[in-house]
């Protein structure tokens, strides 16, 4: 057969793509389960890393059970919604919606020594990509015990440092209430303040878009929490 | 060609950064710390010497016409398996390649060779040709790594290098460093040093 004419170039690229297709196709179904797990230990690591725990992948899903005793979903009125799990709303897709439309979700850890930590999923964009992280914050709904911040693809060095813990230990101690109004953490360069008299922390050198994503995503995130934050304050 | 010249050759005198002027881009990209570089020349070393063994397999099967396209799928679906099975069984190392996996299709050094060695070269010989690549495109990312963060962050792999003493005494992290232009000049004076022990390199 011909090497160079038509008819063997078209039957060579299709059964070329066949093969790639159904190979990739393979691969993606039988890894799946796999990826999903590494996904959901990530996520737990995640949430613990925000109240200072330092999980491992190993330690993670057993630190995890012990430490976040509850977890539930409230709405922008703080009133419990029913039939949902914190774990697996969506938080990427709630934080388009309305605020009073959003589902909210909270995760209870309790510490060794007894205290109670209430964490709060973030999430928004960045420069090049999606950011996302988890605020924890003290029983009196105010005062942040921790953060965590992460990426998909900021630039190393600058935009990247956010998930730096000198960045993320910035919040530690700030408070979300300013006077009884809310009035989330900005991130502001050295120098500046912001204007509403938030409290804020310092901006990564370099990394202005970034930053300014991180003050985005902490004023969008958690200010349907409002009456959340109020209602543990009493 | 000897196996030992296709393995060592690209790490200086066919060098694909600095001779052959290939993988700049991701040169700029991957380099400003010291950690991203080191990852990034493994990933790439393994892709294209993998690809370079598929494609010299495929050599006399490949209709001309389409011989790019044929390449860019194969490179495509290594890349996607690779990243597909660091997902499952080193989900903290994909975490920390994340994009930088799908930015080794669009490497010229990967294309480079395949469409330079792999398509005239027995699979062997291909397999060597893609190691030494990968590995003289990788020492230059690691050098200008190095330089970047030490100069830019005072720091090596994220660990405080530059003594504490050295700021009080005024000295100041170079901004410039952590910023893309200064990878070009970092690479620039590679390649001046670099010309300079090579005479036959230099151009009239």
């Amino acid at each position: 057969m011909n090497k160079q004419g038509n008819t063997y170039t078209i039957l060579y690229a299709s059964v070329m793509v066949i093969i790639v297709a159904a190979l990739l196709a393979v691969v993606s179904v039988s890894l799946k389960p796999m990826q999903q797990a590494n996904i959901e230990i990530d996520k737990k690591k995640q949430i613990l890393s925000s109240v200072n725990l330092e999980p491992t992948t190993q330690n993670a899903v057993e630190l995890y059970s012990k430490h976040i005793i509850d977890s539930y979903v409230v709405d922008a009125n703080a009133a419990k919604v029913e039939n949902a799990d914190a774990f697996t709303v969506d938080v990427a897709s709630e934080v388009k919606k309305a605020q009073n439309e959003r589902l909210l979700p909270v995760f209870v850890a309790q510490l060794d020594n007894g205290d109670k930590k209430y964490i709060l999923p973030l999430y928004g964009a960045g420069l090049w990509g999606p950011i996302w992280g988890y605020i924890a914050v003290d029983a009196d709904g105010n005062t942040i015990y921790g953060s965590y911040f992460a990426h998909q693809g900021e630039t190393p060095g600058l935009g990247a440092e956010i998930e730096n813990p000198t960045f993320q230990s910035q919040f530690v101690g700030k408070h979300l209430f300013v006077d009884g109004e809310m009035k989330p953490v900005a991130v502001m360069k050295v120098g500046q303040k912001p204007l509403n008299g938030a409290e804020y922390v310092d901006a990564v050198s370099g990394g202005t878009i970034t930053s300014k994503g991180v003050q985005d995503m902490i004023e969008n995130s958690l200010l349907p929490y409002n009456a959340f934050l109020n209602s543990i304050e009493k | 060609m000897k196996n030992k010249e296709i393995l060592l050759g690209p790490l200086s005198k066919n060098n694909p950064v600095i001779v052959q002027v290939l993988g700049i881009c991701s040169a700029l990209a991957v380099t400003s710390k010291l950690e991203p570089s080191i990852v990034m020349a493994l990933s790439v070393t393994v892709v294209v010497a993998l690809a370079n063994v598929v494609i010299s397999l495929l050599r006399n099967t490949i209709p001309n016409s389409i011989r790019i396209i044929v390449q860019l799928v194969v490179v495509a679906a290594l890349v996607i398996v690779v990243d597909q099975v660091l997902k499952a069984f080193a989900y903290d190392v994909s975490k920390q390649l994340s994009v930088f996996v799908g930015l080794i299709i669009t490497n010229c050094i990967v294309m480079g060779r395949l469409e330079a060695f792999a398509l005239s070269h027995r699979p062997w010989e291909s397999f060597l040709d893609g190691i030494g690549n990968g590995i003289g495109y990788g020492l230059i990312l690691i050098i200008v790594g190095f330089f970047r963060e030490l100069l830019g962050s005072g720091t090596l792999l994220g660990f405080q290098v530059i003594p504490e003493i050295c700021y009080e005494w005024g000295y100041q992290n170079n901004g410039l460093m952590i910023l893309p232009p200064m990878a070009l000049i970092v690479v620039a004076c590679i390649i001046w040093i670099h010309r300079i022990y090579n005479k036959d390199l230099q151009e009239k």
